[in-house]
Formats: C-alpha cells, sequence, structure tokens
C-alpha cells in the first residue's frame, strides 16, 4: 500500500478515534466509533487481510454498532445531562495517555526489527481458505467453545433482558 | 515505505485514544464504546505481526487472523451482554452516568 494512502486512512481512523470521545452527543459519538472501523478495515485490508477486514466491516461496523445505536435511542438520552468529569480526572487521564505513547515511542525506536517494510508474499494470499483451514484444524476446540460461548451469552442477554430482574 | 513500527505506532495511539476515553467520559455507554476501540487496536497490532512475520512457504501467518477472528467473536458477545447489563442498569437507577451508579463504591 502506498504510504499516502496508509497516513491518510490511519488519519482518518485516529481523528474519528478522538471525535469518539470528544462529542457530546452519544449518537454522534456512535457514528464517529463507525467510520473509525471502517478506516481500521481497510488499514487490514492494506495487510492482505481481506477476510479480516471484511468481518470487521460486517461485524462491528454492522452489527454491533447498530446494537449500539438501537440500545442508545431506546435509552432516550438527551445530551444535555452530560456531565463533566473532574478537572482532575481529566488531566489525569490525558497524562497517562500521553505517558503511554511517550513510553511506545521508545519501545518502538529501540526496536530495530521493526523498521522494515512487509516482505514480498510468495503467491497471492488465498485469504478464507488459509484462515478457514487454520480455524478448523488447529482450533477447532476453541471454535466449538467459542460456539458454547455465544449461546451462554445469547441465555444471558434473554435473562438479563427479562422484567422481573428489577 | 510503510514499516511494521509505522502500524505499531498507530495501533498504540488508536489504544491510548481509547484508554483515554475510558478515562475522560462518565458516560457508560461512550466508555464501552471505548473499549471496543482499545480491542481493535490490539487486533491491528496482531494483524500487522501476522503480515510481516511471513511463514516458510511465505505467506502471512494465520494464526495470528484466527486470533482476531476469535477476538472478534467474543467482542460481539460481549457487547450483546454488556448492552443488556446497561438497559438493565437504566431501568433500575434511571441514569447512565457512572457517578451516579456508586452502590459498590467504598
Amino acid at each position: 500500500m502506498p504510504p499516502l494512502l496508509f497516513w491518510t486512512f490511519a488519519a482518518l481512523m485516529l481523528i474519528f478515534g478522538i471525535s469518539v470521545i470528544a462529542q457530546p452527543n452519544p449518537v454522534s459519538s456512535a457514528l464517529s466509533l463507525v467510520v473509525s472501523f471502517i478506516a481500521l478495515a481497510v488499514l487490514f485490508v492494506s495487510l492482505d487481510a481481506f477476510f479480516i477486514g471484511i468481518i470487521q466491516i460486517l461485524v462491528y461496523a454492522g452489527a454491533v454498532m447498530v446494537l449500539f445505536l438501537f440500545i442508545i435511542m431506546l435509552l432516550d438520552l438527551r445530551s444535555g445531562q452530560r456531565k463533566k468529569a473532574h478537572a482532575v480526572t481529566v488531566a489525569g487521564g490525558i497524562l497517562i495517555a500521553l505517558i503511554f505513547v511517550a513510553e511506545l515511542g521508545q519501545v518502538l525506536h529501540a526496536f530495530p526489527e521493526g523498521n522494515r517494510t512487509a516482505p514480498a508474499l510468495g503467491a497471492p494470499v488465498q485469504d478464507v481458505q488459509s484462515v478457514g483451514h487454520v480455524l478448523f484444524t488447529s482450533y477447532n476446540l476453541p471454535f466449538q467453545i467459542v460456539a458454547v460461548l455465544i449461546l451462554v451469552a445469547t441465555i444471558g442477554v434473554v435473562v438479563l433482558s427479562k422484567k422481573e430482574l428489577d | 515505505m510503510v514499516t511494521l513500527n509505522d502500524y505499531l505506532f498507530v495501533s498504540g495511539l488508536l489504544f491510548a485514544i481509547g484508554f483515554a476515553g475510558v478515562m475522560l467520559r462518565r458516560n457508560i455507554l461512550i466508555i464501552f464504546m471505548c473499549l471496543e476501540l482499545m480491542l481493535n487496536a490490539a487486533n491491528l497490532s496482531l494483524v500487522a505481526f501476522s503480515r510481516f512475520n511471513l511463514t516458510p512457504e511465505r505467506t502471512p501467518n494465520y494464526n495470528a487472523q484466527v486470533l482476531v477472528f476469535f477476538i472478534i467473536t467474543v467482542a460481539a458477545a460481549e457487547v450483546a451482554v454488556g448492552l443488556a447489563i446497561i438497559v438493565a442498569l437504566y431501568r433500575a437507577k434511571q441514569t447512565v452516568q457512572v457517578n451516579d451508579i456508586n452502590k459498590l463504591q467504598f
């Protein structure tokens, strides 16, 4: 991928990521998050991970964010009732994030192996086939366990949503 | 050209944004969205490692992509349960501001 495209989509992802925490209205935050996830899917595609890029858009930008929007609109939140965090909390949060970024820069600076471009592939990737093959051979048991986990989550949501809980 | 460090740095920045959001915002729904942002930052670095460390057959390392697949699946289940908890909480307390939800606070 040309560097210009990479930095364009990386900047898009980060700007809309900041927009998620800067927007006063939760609906705007959720829509910013959708744009951020789509830019992230483009970065996945730039890394020759086409399958992951597609399920990123289908599952995250599609299913998960629609669920978020559904709940936000169901709860009928007014943006006016936003409460400001304490100044100390704001300063602390930004400070810890900045310390994390500075430390990351230092670690990456001391990591010469990361300073190389992507090696050439032997052949065009057969992405879905390869991921599917690894998934159903090496990771068959975890795959089944995840299926049970989703069943448990479904039952859990039904139980949590029952009226008698409150 | 784009190097592995570029991808890792962008991924780290996305994680830092998500982390700052968890600290700064008081709305539990937005805190939850920032958690998703942090999960996705981890996914980006996993996919970058998969592409930059080829197997001897010169294909991407698909173990990392399977791990990303599992993370996305579990995150979808987590979102469903988490939002159900938030709705139950809203029914009981009529608020989504974490400052007003302090029953377990010391």
